[in-house]
């Protein structure tokens, strides 16, 4: 047997310095494919244009500036639907897609994760099966149910989707089994508390982990969805779709483009750096058994 | 007589199996009503679609004419009749069996690896594998850093060294398109499954390894194999799931850096061919058929990877 190591009578583990250095090297190589990238765009978004189009390229920003944020907003501002349209389209169909989701999938979660009743484990491995295709194969049908609802080219063709995603009823249902106490939920309905009171006075504030992780999902998905099949009109379509047709300017507008990316990472970034460590709470029960 | 009575008990015991699912039932009504709302949409855009799909693939539907049936004419257009079906059908392959297992491989290491970092620098390593994937169309840099002129990084580092003397058109030849943008996509790919690994690889109890190390794991790979894989399965089944349903989904990232199509239709996948014949020539019954074809080959893998992974450690 190996000679135990100790140190203030706790066991250490077995590490070698050579294992250390080699997943640090493995570790730096990869973070600087992942990341380089990444601080190009911010270097692109700050360079004037002498240096956009400079032989050869040169990483560094010499002269940072904010003219293409500017030039961005001098665009924006002589697009034909007003920008501030593609805002609030973008801004609507979030937060009510985001909004709905949460209540609707973690009504259900509760459900199926604490109320034992015929057919919830059919209901669940319905969806468990759903996040096993993507959405690519019912595009095609789900244009002819838009079209049969007469919900093309409206918002509501964006936003009802968005509310029975799977991935956030699967994510809230395993955190709910994991995490709310069902003696607690019991001595509530033994105290005359209905199952609806139950879910939301109890059950609810005990797994903010899991529904803030929920409205982060849903908020990205939607954020950061480009032009849509069932939208036509131009006045209904996406903020990332418009930031595209900035994009799709060419050579001249190479900056404002560059500028038009880094605001659209910046905002899901920061709602992931806001709450990181409720996301990785709420997976840490996202296992799935056979 | 006795057997009368014994029939009557019988039956009788059955009828309360029944009537006790029925009471059951009625007892949770409340259940059923906050399911309901969830699992009404959830049916309408999700199993409808793929239900609707299968029968719409027996038929020449096209929004215009009242449908015929045709049976399995159109899968056997697919296969025999439609090269640039073929074609498609391998790009898929080969971005899913590439993609797929690299992502999977790439999420677990890297969070094996920063897992025994301190949390403040853990958390900023986690950010910086996954701000590309949350980060919508950020990678069109990639097409800036291989773009068709000397402006381009590869292009003007490549000519500097004097490798090439002439810009090469990255996203236009054939011969680069596919791997640049499976490189492209594995930039993307550390995502839902990759936040999974994290918190399945913190959430592992602490004593295990302990003990482990006085039962004698003499180093960390021993360590990785014996306790840490067979403590995090479910969450190495969840990941899987994410990463194969996410590279088999794969294709928007071809159009926004080679176009649509790809030169020669050398980066065409089983989702482009669906935009194309569904959502721009309108021959519903044909792109049903392949949105079927996906659906399978989606579902197969899955269901493959599952049970070689519920093997493990057993």
């Amino acid at each position: 047997m190996a000679k135990l190591r100790t140190r203030n009578h706790k066991v250490v583990l077995a590490r070698s310095a050579g294992g250390d250095a080699g997943i640090s090297v493995v570790l730096i190589i990869l973070g600087a494919f992942m990341f380089l990238p990444m601080l190009y765009v911010i270097m692109q978004s700050l360079k004037p244009l002498d240096e956009l189009w400079m032989f050869p390229p040169r990483f560094y920003v010499m002269s940072p500036t904010l003219k293409n944020f500017r030039d961005l907003f001098t665009l924006m501002n002589i697009s034909w639907v007003p920008f501030s349209r593609y805002i609030f389209n973008t801004v609507l169909v979030s937060v009510a897609g985001t909004f709905g989701h949460l209540f609707l999938a973690s009504l259900a979660a509760y459900a199926l994760a604490k109320i034992k009743f015929p057919g919830r484990d059919l209901m669940f491995q319905m969806v468990q099966l759903s996040l096993m295709f993507n959405s690519t194969v019912t595009t095609i049908t789900s244009f002819i149910l838009m079209s049969g609802l007469h919900w093309l080219d409206t918002y509501t063709a964006l936003i009802v989707p968005a509310w029975c995603s799977s991935l956030g009823l699967y994510l809230m249902k395993q955190f709910m089994e994991t995490n709310v106490n069902d003696s607690v939920l019991e001595s509530a309905r033994l105290d005359g508390a209905s199952e609806l009171k139950t879910f939301w006075v109890i059950a609810m504030p005990m797994v903010k982990p899991a529904w803030l992780t929920l409205i982060i999902y849903c908020f990205q998905g939607l954020w950061n969805a480009g032009a849509s099949m069932y939208i036509y009109s131009e006045q209904y379509k996406s903020f990332n779709y418009a930031i595209g047709q900035i994009t799709a300017g060419g050579i001249k507008r190479a900056g404002a483009s560059a500028a038009a990316q880094v605001i659209m990472m910046l905002v899901p970034i920061t709602v992931f750096v806001i709450s990181q460590s409720n996301i990785i709470e709420t997976m840490g029960s996202s296992g799935m058994k056979d | 007589m006795a057997k009368n009575v014994a029939e009557k008990q019988a039956s009788s015991r059955e009828l309360t199996k029944a009537q006790w699912k029925l009471k059951e039932m009625k007892q949770n009504w409340v259940a059923y009503v906050m399911v309901a709302p969830y699992m009404i949409l959830f049916t309408l855009f999700t199993i409808v679609p793929v239900v609707l799909s299968i029968f719409i693939s027996f038929t020449d539907f096209n929004m215009l004419e009242w449908p015929n049936i045709v049976w399995l004419k159109n899968y056997v257009t697919l296969f025999f009749d439609d090269d640039i079906f073929l074609i498609a059908i391998k790009n898929t392959f080969i971005f899913a069996v590439i993609v797929g297992p690299s992502s999977y491989l790439m999420s677990f290491l890297v969070a094996w690896f920063i897992n025994e970092l301190p949390p403040k620098i853990r958390a900023i390593v986690t950010l910086i594998f996954y701000a590309p994937s949350i980060s919508g169309q950020v990678y069109l840099i990639w097409g800036t850093l291989f773009s068709s002129d000397s402006y381009g990084w590869a292009n003007a580092v490549l000519i500097k060294l004097g490798i090439i003397d002439a810009e090469i058109a990255w996203f236009q030849n054939e011969a680069y398109v596919m791997p640049l943008c499976i490189v492209v996509s594995l930039w993307t790919s550390l995502g839902t499954s990759f936040l999974a690994f994290i918190a399945g690889l913190q959430g592992i109890d602490h004593s295990l390894f302990e003990a482990g190390a006085v039962d004698g794991v003499r180093n960390r790979w021993q360590e990785l194999y014996y306790i840490t894989l067979p403590s995090m399965k479910p969450q190495l089944m969840f990941g899987a799931v994410m990463s194969i349903t996410g590279s088999f989904g794969f294709g928007g990232i071809v159009t926004a850096l080679a176009g649509f199509p790809s030169v020669n239709y050398c980066a065409h996948t089983i989702m482009h061919h669906l935009e194309d014949y569904g959502g721009q020539r309108y021959e519903i019954g044909y792109s049903s058929a392949i949105a079927v074809i996906l659906f399978l080959m989606m579902i197969g893998a899955n269901m493959l990877v599952k049970k070689i992974l519920s093997k493990l450690g057993t």
